[in-house]
């Protein structure tokens, strides 16, 4: 392994921020108690927990501390979201989703297929925007859930949140509508009172907490049936003794991402443009698969043309730079990302996409560094593809531009 | 991450032999851009013997370090030895691949068996052998464009028995999924037609060695392991195949059973022949 790791491949999860573990020790070792307990010695644990769920509220822009739960990752948040709605009210049997959620989410929608439920899946254009035409379309009386991420994983591409929200409240005002926002929280502002958002999850290990914790919003409106059924704990929709120590870490990590907003979205956003505007000015087979789509701050996805991801993947590791691929040969699927199949990317360059994905960790020396490494090794690994006479042709045709 | 050997690491760091040749005697292609991997094999052929290769590969890292190791094992080797190796040389020599890395051997394989398929057919075209290759070279995957012979070269090499495993050496059924049904019948076709009258002693003992120790590898040792314990193969005599048994097996009262039940059949299932099982302390 490399000596120094450069990591870029933040939306994959994140380091836990020192003043995130600080904050949290304590409760591992001198404040053990159950806050559920009737002594003085749980006060602080239960005090501990009630901050940490107000900083949510604060990340959120929640009305009432009382609208989050707190789960134990963002697959929990979402499941507790979709499943609960539905299973409380088992009246209506069509969903809304997207062609690109992450598996957390479309797997929920697969087993409710095999359950009796009609799922639409709506589709993006080359970009990777949402077709909202045809979201309006899809949303009839018989419509429970519409369910969109707030930003893709992969391509770091917004979706029009709030404009969503009006459209399905337009369409039917009985519709629920839950976000899966694991992608933006600590990236961009989050209103959920604005946006018009019913139920809304996040995942704590995305933004500097630990891997472990996650959160749900559901607004006072809305009713679920819980996924776990057990004690009394967060007001009965998510039974389990709370997990202190997370739950002060993913507080904590909220209160550094509200004051690290401003960073993220200028500093971090000028140190992932300068990358992005580099490699592809300096690198002629290269081409940015979301266009000029609304993103998120972190994140490019960039394509290398008649090479293959998982190698170039492979090259970076060995100088100790992090980052992930949409090829099939990665995930060891044989099929490329379902995002960029969605998005119709040419298959000369799907194989070879990389997602690159900073946090306010990122240093102007790492991406400098990527800046002069990068080229060496995708001009090494072009020497040895079989489509030399297209990548001629694709050189000329980028000389002349 | 794949868990991959340090000779694969050291392939794809420092691959052999990349590029063309411009008067090559034979050329052979498999794979495509859509698949996600393509290989390009190319040979220098003198008096039967192969005294050149070059590769290029667009594909992942164990795309790359079987090219690269192919063109190694073929330099300096007679046509006729060159026409023997099979996808399970390439990966042996490689010290193993992952399962689903598996096809990426079977692609050097298919690129090397094209350029040769080539080199033969200079001046020379059998009329009677294309029309007998028909049925053999019917697609059966067409999101990959696999052929019945490469699925069924692929289990003869490789002792696949279910459907995943001829995916994770062809990536056929890998995409849509609807040959898997195509998949199985030739599958099953193999098996009961074909394997009955293969006879194990038709193969050289290093092919049977070979057979017999995947076999050992991909449907008996997993079973084992799942239980706490493993299998090893120690030798091989005759019909008589003498294994090692380690973990929670050995010394366990019901492991003569579950040699005889288990080891056995599987065996004698796949091989479709007579054989005993011994074990060895």
């Amino acid at each position: 392994m490399a000596d120094k790791i450069i990591y870029l491949d933040n939306n994959a999860t994140t380091k836990v921020d020192e003043k995130v573990l600080e904050e949290m020790l304590p409760y591992f070792k001198e404040e053990y108690a159950n806050p559920s307990s009737m002594y003085d010695f749980s006060k602080n644990s239960s005090r501990a927990i009630r901050e940490a769920r107000g900083k949510i509220k604060d990340l959120l822009n929640a009305a009432n501390e009382k609208e989050i739960i707190f789960t134990s990752c963002g697959s929990e948040s979402a499941n507790t979201a979709i499943r609960g709605v539905l299973n409380y009210d088992k009246s209506k049997k069509h969903i809304i989703t997207t062609k690109i959620e992450h598996p957390c989410v479309l797997n929920v929608y697969k087993m409710l297929e095999k359950q009796g439920y009609k799922v639409d899946y709506i589709g993006v254009n080359a970009n990777g925007e949402l077709n909202l035409d045809e979201l309006s379309h899809a949303i009839t009386d018989e419509t429970a859930l519409v369910s969109v991420m707030w930003a893709n994983n992969e391509t770091g591409v917004l979706n029009p949140i709030e404009e969503i929200s009006q459209i399905i409240k337009s369409k039917n005002k009985e519709t629920k509508f839950f976000v899966d926002a694991v992608q933006v929280a600590g990236k961009i502002p989050i209103d959920v009172q604005k946006a018009g958002i019913d139920m809304l999850g996040v995942s704590g290990h995305k933004f500097h907490a630990p891997k472990g914790i996650g959160a749900l919003y559901i607004n006072s409106k809305t009713m679920i049936t819980p996924l776990i059924i057990g004690g009394h704990q967060e007001r009965g929709k998510r039974a389990g003794t709370e997990n202190t120590p997370y739950i002060v870490g993913i507080g904590k990590a909220a209160e550094l991402a509200i004051d690290n907003l401003e960073y993220e979205m200028t500093e971090v956003k000028r140190l992932r443009d300068k990358l992005e505007k580099n490699i592809l000015q300096n690198i002629y087979n290269a081409r940015l698969n979301t266009g000029l789509a609304n993103r998120v701050p972190n994140t490019t996805n960039i394509g290398f043309e008649y090479i293959e991801g998982e190698l170039i993947l492979l090259h970076l590791s060995d100088l100790g730079i992090c980052a992930s691929s949409g090829s099939a040969c990665t995930s060891g699927s044989l099929e490329p990302s379902h995002v960029l199949r969605a998005m119709n990317v040419p298959f000369t360059s799907i194989h070879g996409s990389i997602r690159w994905s900073l946090s306010r960790f990122t240093t102007e020396d790492e991406i400098d560094y990527v800046i002069g490494e990068l080229p060496k090794i995708i001009d090494e690994i072009t020497s040895i593809s079989p489509y030399q006479n297209e990548l001629k042709a694709l050189k000329e045709m980028r000389m002349v531009k | 991450m794949w868990d991959y050997t340090e000779k694969v690491m050291d392939h794809y760091r420092h691959p052999r032999n990349v590029g063309s040749i411009e008067d090559a005697d034979a050329v052979g292609i498999a794979g495509s851009l859509v698949c996600g991997d393509q290989l390009k094999i190319y040979l220098k052929i003198e008096n039967d013997i192969v005294t050149d290769a070059k590769f290029q590969t667009f594909g992942c890292g164990s795309a790359v370090a079987s090219s690269s190791i192919l063109t190694e094992m073929i330099i300096g080797k007679t046509v006729d030895e060159v026409r023997k190796i099979t996808n399970k040389d390439i990966a042996d020599e490689l010290g193993g691949l992952p399962p689903e890395k598996m096809h990426c051997s079977v692609m050097g394989y298919e690129a090397l068996e094209d350029a040769l398929k080539n080199y033969k057919a200079e001046g020379y075209v059998d009329l009677d052998e294309i029309k007998a290759n028909d049925e053999e070279n019917k697609i059966i995957c067409t999101c990959f464009q696999v052929t019945k012979k490469t699925i069924i070269d692929a289990i003869k090499t490789n002792g696949l028995k279910t459907v995943d495993e001829v995916t994770n050496y062809t990536k056929a059924g890998g995409a849509c999924g609807r040959c898997k049904g195509d998949i199985q019948k030739v599958i099953d076709e193999y098996y009961n037609g074909k394997a009955e009258k293969e006879d194990i002693k038709d193969l050289t003992p290093t092919q049977r060695i070979l057979k017999i120790n995947n076999i050992i590898e991909t449907q008996i040792s997993p079973e084992l392991v799942k239980d706490g314990g493993d299998i090893e193969l120690v030798d091989i005599k005759d019909n008589d195949i003498y294994v090692k048994l380690r973990g929670q097996c050995s010394g366990c009262k019901n492991s003569t059973m579950t040699l005889k039940l288990f080891v056995e059949s599987t065996l004698k299932n796949a091989l479709g022949s007579d054989i005993n099982v011994v074990e060895v302390n």
